[in-house]
């Protein structure tokens, strides 16, 4: 008997446009297709774990109680920008390994569609003089003043950046938009993804361009969507049904971290230390390398963000994350597929959910349930999301051994 | 009468930068900090930032928030070990003429007056 932690049941709903579903809607389809595919019920949660971003004071751990069982365990409420969802699963298999409660349920969920341009910043009104306000004492808002708040441009800059710093000579453009091709290509075989078009490299390079080099198609697309998790010890496992112990699968590392500080952290977030941080403590926890992994269902809020993640989560030599991608590795049919789901670009990306939502799909690849897309043999996958702020979540998940 | 638009720009001669150091590490902060976030040191001392640097990174935006005008270089300059942010100005806002790499220097320009007429002056980075 051992103190691992195992993901039980789990289910994410369609993303897309969900009009006449709310917040709460999706969030109750998430967790009782969760506990039905766990064959369990509410009444058996010792934990609930929960996150909403665009409604986060409102308490979304309560209001899904209210809808699919009040049994009175400890909720907690949780928001860590991109990184929530990861952060509620965190937090369920924490209570667990503390030995608190032999099952959790952990739930993300977002209403996003339509949502437009997000940034980081506020543009509050100033006032009729210019008078200094905040601690940058600004007498007007600096976004577009002094660079830009929005996540397609912060990312555009990310990514901009690993070139510079690796002597890039090609076309980034390009490059990138490459990146966005391979992701809404392998959404072609996902039915839940948000869109599932095949876009050819012109159609992308051709679309809006929204903050060069990232044009609309290679940026997180804005949906409805909600995924939740129902993970229980390895103790309580052990007392369940074949069929049950036949299809959970391990949480062979769950890891949280945030940004240490770094020099040039205050002008541009550092999203490069914390995630190969939280890959390395990833790692040692499950006891495996990248060159064990199947799959990954990394961040890739922007194309331009992908690229950075195959370093930083070392999948590739350091420094060498431009021939790693060229070498077609992460294509569903290269050596280690990157974003089968289709991606945040083309799957979607309920900010809440997201960090469920990718370990449902490499849930679904372990279990062998992966459908047209499945990624034969897969044995061992990782799932990454970052948050700005910053909150970075990997876990490493494992197939039930037979 | 000028007002800078952050008062880390000091008009002053010279418009140039000034950032926070910590008196215990050296890390440089540009906004009011209650403690080092490298270090947890209390005590700061205002430096001169270099205002020449190569640019590290940028974007061109071309969509933004209502209000601002599109499209812009955003950029971060390494000012001899400073990074700083900034516009890209004073060059054409296309991948041609923006070059990762590329030396530039510290300028300011107008952002416009106030009711009182005083002016807010911004600062940018233009091709060295």
């Amino acid at each position: 008997m051992s103190d691992d932690v195992w993901i039980l049941g789990i289910h994410m709903t369609k993303f897309g446009k969900h009009p006449d579903l709310d917040t709460v809607d999706l969030a109750s389809e998430a967790a009782l297709g969760a506990l039905s595919d766990a064959q369990v019920t509410m009444r058996d949660m010792g934990v609930l774990a929960a996150g909403n971003l665009m409604a986060a004071a409102a308490g979304i751990g309560q209001q899904l109680q209210k809808q699919i069982g009040q049994t009175g365990i400890p909720v907690f409420n949780v928001a860590n920008a991109c990184a929530t969802g990861a952060t509620a699963l965190r937090t369920a298999v924490m209570a667990i390994k503390a030995g608190e409660a032999d099952f959790g349920l952990a739930v993300g969920v977002e209403k996003l569609a339509g949502a437009g341009l997000l940034s980081g910043g506020t543009r509050k009104q100033g006032d009729h003089t210019f008078t200094p306000h905040g601690r940058y004492g600004a007498v007007v808002p600096v976004d577009g003043r002094i660079g830009t708040e929005t996540m397609p441009g912060v990312f555009a800059q990310v990514g901009m950046q690993y070139l510079f710093e690796h002597q890039y000579s090609g076309t980034p453009f390009e490059l990138f938009a490459r990146i966005s091709e391979k992701n809404h290509s392998h959404s072609t075989l996902n039915p839940l993804a948000a869109y599932t078009k095949k876009m050819s490299l012109e159609q992308i390079m051709g679309d809006v361009m929204i903050a060069y080099p990232n044009t609309r198609p290679m940026c997180s697309a804005n949906c409805d969507g909600a995924a939740a998790a129902v993970v229980v010890s390895d103790a309580k496992l052990k007392t369940l049904s074949k069929e049950q112990q036949r299809r959970a699968v391990k949480v062979a590392a769950s890891i949280l971290t945030s940004d240490p500080w770094e020099e040039a952290c205050q002008v541009l977030p550092d999203v490069n230390t914390l995630t190969r941080n939280a890959a390395t403590q990833a790692y040692e926890q499950a006891g495996v390398g990248p060159e064990d992994l199947d799959l990954v269902e990394l961040h890739d809020c922007f194309a331009t963000a992908e690229l950075v993640h195959y370093d930083n989560l070392q999948l590739c030599e350091p420094g060498g994350a431009v021939d790693y991608f060229e070498s077609g590795t992460t294509w569903r049919d290269g050596s280690l597929p990157v974003n089968v789901s289709g991606g945040l670009e083309s799957k979607g990306h309920p900010i809440a959910a997201t960090g469920i939502a990718n370990i449902w799909e490499i849930c679904q690849h372990l279990r062998g349930e992966g459908g047209d897309r499945q990624i034969e043999g897969a044995k061992v996958g990782l799932a990454h999301v970052i948050g700005l702020g910053s909150a970075c979540g990997v876990h490493i998940l494992e197939k039930a051994a037979a | 009468m000028q007002v800078p638009l952050v008062d880390y720009l000091v008009l002053d001669g010279e418009p140039h930068l000034v950032a926070h150091e910590c008196t215990s590490c050296g890390a440089r902060f540009f906004d009011r900090r209650n403690a080092c976030a490298s270090c947890g040191g209390t005590e700061f001392r205002p430096v001169d930032v270099p205002t020449e640097g190569v640019l590290e990174a940028y974007t061109i935006v071309s969509f933004a928030a209502p209000g601002v005008p599109v499209p812009f270089v955003a950029g971060i300059v390494d000012c001899e070990g400073t990074s700083v942010r900034g516009n890209v100005i004073n060059v054409e806002p296309d991948p041609e003429h923006v070059i990762l790499g590329m030396k530039v220097k510290l300028t300011t320009f107008p952002i416009g007056t106030d009711t009182e007429g005083t002016e807010a002056v911004g600062y940018g980075f233009e091709p060295a």
